[in-house]
């Protein structure tokens, strides 16, 4: 295999797999630092109310925070269609057939935004618990949602994503009776799977629990106005 | 997870790391994929044999090294290997969410010649 009269060399790159995606992520990242934007990348499975959540905060804090949309499907414009018409500019990213959102996808989208005029950039990624995980795109915190109706085992399921949240949603807590959901079963599976991320329940139809995620979008705006603050007074 | 793409890339930067060596034959890659990666070793190697033929990888032998998961707990700062999903101290209890090792998606090594 190895030998005769060639010799071999052994080269030792240690070199990411993913390294494209992973720097232009970064290259994003510093973008988005320097105009002290808010980024979020919204994950979910397909159905769990990623867009009925947006449509909600849009309407509901649109007038206190500048809001940027970028919307990820395989198909359709239907999501982007629905953010609309909200105050905020609202990019779609149709995949085709690819089932996560990537950097460089990202960085294409942000060019068709003013990003000066921005004070949050919210990335709905697409419906899959699987692909997007791997998948840094250059947000500040990764928003991961799953819903009463997907089950109580859902972070069981899925960890690798779950362990990737700083925020866990979990919607639909209106229809929790209904589908006879466990919470407290829910709690300790999201304690021991993904104990980092700060869990939040609401309801994107009832406004439940709202209050809390909007309280925790402002604390974050807040943090980046700091900096701005900051940098402006180091100069 | 992707294997092809993520094979094709491992493609590409084999043959880029070969020829900034002059060299125009690889025989050996060794790729590390923790056991976290969210990546499939067995379709890492269905994507080999479908893409390194004409490539300088060609009949070249793929290594797949698993690294396991490794935590560091947090509160007593025992190294442990856990079990599940729910990274538990088995010293003190703790659960963490830091993954120290484990997560790997590289093209750690490869073996080539002129």
């Amino acid at each position: 295999m190895i030998g005769s009269e060639n010799s071999t060399q052994l080269l030792s790159p240690h070199a990411a797999l993913l390294k494209r995606n992973d720097r232009e992520a970064e290259r994003n990242r510093g973008l988005f630092y320097s105009k002290n934007l808010l980024v979020l990348n919204v994950l979910s499975s397909p159905g769990s109310g990623k867009t009925r959540l947006l449509e909600r905060t849009l309407s509901d804090v649109g007038a206190r925070f500048r809001f940027g949309v970028i919307v990820g499907d395989l198909q359709t414009d239907n999501d982007a269609r629905r953010l609309s018409g909200r105050g905020a500019p609202v990019v779609p990213i149709t995949t085709g057939t690819v089932c996560h959102l990537e950097s460089a996808m990202i960085a294409r989208a942000a060019e068709q935004l003013d990003l000066d005029a921005l004070d949050v950039l919210v990335i709905e990624n697409v419906g899959n618990l699987v692909c997007p995980a791997r998948f840094d795109l250059g947000e500040d915190f990764r928003i991961v949602l799953f819903s009463t109706t997907e089950g109580e085992d859902k972070p069981l399921k899925y960890p690798l994503m779950f362990k990737t949240a700083d925020v866990v949603l979990l919607n639909k807590i209106d229809l929790a009776e209904a589908v006879d959901f466990d919470s407290v079963s829910a709690s300790a599976n999201l304690a021991g799977v993904a104990p980092q991320a700060t869990v939040m329940s609401v309801s994107a139809r009832t406004g439940a629990g709202l209050p809390e995620w909007y309280r925790w979008l402002e604390e974050r705006v807040a943090a980046k106005r700091v900096n701005r603050s900051e940098a402006t007074v180091r100069r | 997870m992707h294997e092809l793409s993520l094979m094709e890339s491992a493609l590409q930067i084999a043959e880029d790391e070969a020829r900034r060596s002059a060299a125009r034959r690889i025989h050996r890659l060794t790729l590390r994929i923790g056991e976290m990666s969210g990546v499939v070793p067995e379709a890492l190697t269905f994507a080999f044999e479908a893409l390194a033929p004409g490539t300088m990888a060609e009949g070249a032998e793929l290594v797949l090294e698993t690294m396991p998961v490794q935590c560091r707990c947090r509160s007593c700062g025992t190294d442990f290997h856990p079990a599940t999903a729910i990274y538990e101290c088995p010293a003190c209890g703790q659960v963490s969410a830091q993954i120290e090792r484990g997560q790997e998606l590289e093209l750690a090594s490869l073996e080539v010649s002129r």
